[in-house]
């Protein structure tokens, strides 16, 4: 295997992730709304139609229900289809397909038949485009058994998830953020096709304090852990990755060494992945091993707002994060 | 000749909704003995076992809930004759007459409605989600028309493998209803996809009759509009179910796109479970009793007496045979094992990766 290397954007990553399995797999296609012209999935799918043919990258019918429900279709015909959706909102429109069906038919027939299809569901917020064009629904899906759901926050991963959710065999979500497209990394040139089975990653290492988030939210603790960093504060920062099934265990491990928790989440606070870490992690540790009470950085519950400012104010940013991660660091020791 | 008409103009079913009329025996249209026979045994088989499953119904044996199709077999095993090895089928909540049409295993589907373990989907499904991958029918499952596009997909699995294989979508009326339905119609038309969508129109959804849902009776119309080819015709003939269904599946085969059949019928039982006259708070009285004049199995079988095709002695044999194959399914499903505790689990990733 080559050990050669890439510098990739996210969004080019993913376009590398495609068309390797377009490559090397004749049972993949593509379907989803824009894909001959695809000039609002950043530079994710540039020229997918021209190098691969339309016959297997299909530009689709305002039709998200039904196109969602063919890829399914076609994955239990044996296809490996991946379905897009540029933006998340619009796939709710799918969600029967989604969570009804994909999700539960290898359950439902004791695995005589099931439905391995990628559907990829991108967030795309910001730009004052107000709260129908800014949802984050992972919590949503990832409360649904048989649905694996991921989150990459780095170009390996966005490339790597891609192919791997493909490759495995079972109805994957897959989800990526648009404020992630320009982020820079270097990958090996072969893809890791069992990525989506190698857990969270620590991507710094702290004593401290453990902070956690997943997708874009990872990329937010990365960048403030190197921040607390520079003041001597030393964080530990886990990306997720793979939201269901949710591997808590390196998480209970962290908080088991720095007795902080702090969770950074791009979706609602109730119900979200942000309590679902916090309850998971608390429930396997000992009552005394945290040191303050766990935190979550999530957006209020409200819908995205419209107007500048107050969108400014809605979404987590490294400087909150570093501040209630201070804070967390300053407040008394529980039980004084 | 029948008295109604074989295809009517989209917006009106008149003759085909009226059980006065279409009583009397089908044509049988110069299809061979051996079709014609074997249409003949399938279609007996399967409204004995519907019975079957009603007095396990009302017995309390069987618990999950169970959609009959009595009166409705000539549409599942007319559509079955355009059925060949490799093609795919979807199907809905009222689907035992579809999976025995296409050749599902007796036992196994009587195991699955009692859940056990050696049912077709291994006790995990229940009569509303059978499966015979083996036959072609990729499954079966309740939530109203969303199987509609998983044929349409199926279709187009089939189109990208570049085999002439096709797709069935069954479904009811009701199904017409909702969007899904015309998203797929759409795109199938669209992409010009090998997809038959067997709709039964069986005039009822749940408790409502198609007069208070829709404003015309006849759901072809909305082919006419989606610009997919169709035909309109009597559901409990099962030889002009035959006979459109091979010419949709030509055209199919023909990568010349999709058909819609609208298949008149009724059903004899309620939406749900064994009852026959009232159900669902509706009473359909002197209703049923003349679409029980337009029985398709008697219209099957008289004609075929009268052709020295089967002897009476040979028809009743046909009955006996199929009352003996299900008796005997009903056995093996009481005495065979419940799924082990673990199988939920087991199956709820087919890569069977459970690390977490």
């Amino acid at each position: 295997m080559s050990t050669k290397t890439v510098s990739r954007s996210y969004g080019v990553a993913i376009r590398d992730g495609f068309a390797y399995l377009l490559r090397t797999y004749p049972e993949v296609f593509v379907i989803g709304q824009g894909l001959w012209s695809p000039w609002y999935v950043g530079n994710s799918m540039t020229d997918l139609d021209t190098e691969f043919g339309r016959e297997r990258v299909i530009d689709s019918p305002v039709s998200e229900m039904a196109c969602t429900g063919a890829a399914v279709g076609a994955a239990i015909a044996g296809r490996r289809p991946i379905v897009v959706h540029p933006r998340m909102d619009f796939m709710i429109l799918a969600t029967d397909q989604i969570v009804t069906q994909a999700a539960k038919w290898s359950s439902m027939f004791a695995g005589k038949v099931s439905a391995p299809v990628v559907i990829r569901g991108i967030i795309n917020r910001g730009g004052e485009q107000g709260a129908q064009h800014s949802q984050a629904l992972h919590a949503w899906f990832a409360h649904v058994p048989g649905l694996r759901v991921v989150m990459p926050a780095t170009p390996l991963d966005a490339r790597d998830l891609l192919v791997s959710a493909s490759v495995c065999g079972d109805p994957v979500l897959y989800i990526d953020d648009r404020w992630l497209y320009e982020r820079t990394g270097d990958l090996p040139s072969n893809p890791d096709e069992d990525a989506i089975f190698s857990g969270p990653a620590v991507r710094v290492a702290g004593e401290d304090v453990t902070l956690v988030g997943a997708g874009y939210s990872a990329y937010l603790v990365e960048q403030a852990a190197a921040e607390l960093g520079k003041e001597g504060i030393s964080a530990e920062a886990i990306d997720l990755r793979v939201v269901n099934p949710l591997d808590i265990g390196p998480v209970v491990e962290s908080v088991q060494r720095t007795g902080r928790l702090v969770v950074v989440d791009g979706g609602w606070t109730t119900c979200g992945l942000a309590g679902e870490v916090i309850a998971s992690v608390v429930e396997r540790l000992e009552p005394d091993s945290l040191r303050t009470a766990p935190r979550r950085i999530t957006l209020q519950d409200v819908p995205a707002p419209t107007s500048g400012p107050l969108e400014a104010r809605y979404y987590p940013t490294v400087s909150r994060v570093v501040q209630v991660t201070r804070q967390a660091l300053e407040a008394a020791p529980r039980g004084t | 000749m029948p008295s109604i008409a074989a295809k009517s103009v989209p917006f009106s079913l008149g003759a085909l909704a009226d059980p006065l009329v279409g009583h009397e025996p089908v044509d049988l249209r110069g299809a061979t003995r051996e079709r014609l026979l074997g249409q003949l045994e399938r279609m007996i088989l399967i409204r004995r076992a519907e019975e079957h499953v009603a007095d396990l119904v009302t017995s309390g044996e069987a618990r999950c809930p169970c959609h009959l199709a009595i009166g409705q077999e000539a549409c599942a095993v007319g559509v079955a004759a355009g059925f060949r090895s490799g093609d795919r089928a979807f199907g809905a909540h009222r689907s035992h007459g579809h999976y025995l049409a296409l050749g599902g295993d007796v036992d196994a589907m009587f195991a699955e409605i009692l859940g056990k373990a050696t049912g077709c989907s291994g006790g995990m499904g229940g009569s509303m989600h059978l499966v015979a991958p083996e036959r072609g029918l990729l499954g079966t499952v309740p939530i109203v028309s969303t199987t509609i596009p998983m044929a349409v997909g199926a279709g187009l699995a089939a189109k990208l493998e570049g085999s002439e294989a096709l797709a069935v979508s069954f479904f009811g009326d009701g199904a017409t209803e909702e969007g899904g339905f015309h998203e797929a119609m759409n795109l199938a038309a669209t992409l010009k996809l090998p997809v038959i969508f067997a709709c039964e129109n069986n005039l009822f959804s749940s408790h409502l009759h198609i007069s208070l849902r829709q404003p015309t009776d006849c759901v072809a119309r909305y082919a006419l509009a989606h610009r997919v080819e169709y035909e309109v015709l009597d559901g409990n003939d099962v030889c002009a179910v035959s006979e459109a269904t091979l010419r949709a599946a030509a055209r199919a085969r023909a990568k010349e796109g999709p058909t819609f059949l609208e298949l008149v019928t009724y059903r004899w039982r309620g939406h749900v479970g064994p009852s026959e006259d009232t159900d669902v708070g509706v009473k359909r009285g002197e209703e049923l009793v003349h679409w029980k004049q337009r029985d398709p199995i008697r219209r099957l079988r008289e004609p075929m007496i009268a052709a020295g095709m089967v002897t009476q002695a040979q028809a009743d044999e046909l009955d006996a045979a199929a009352v003996a194959r299900v008796t005997q399914a009903v056995a093996r499903a009481r005495s065979a094992p419940y799924p082990a505790a673990q199988v939920v689990e087991r199956y709820l990733y087919a890569s069977g990766r459970h690390e977490h």
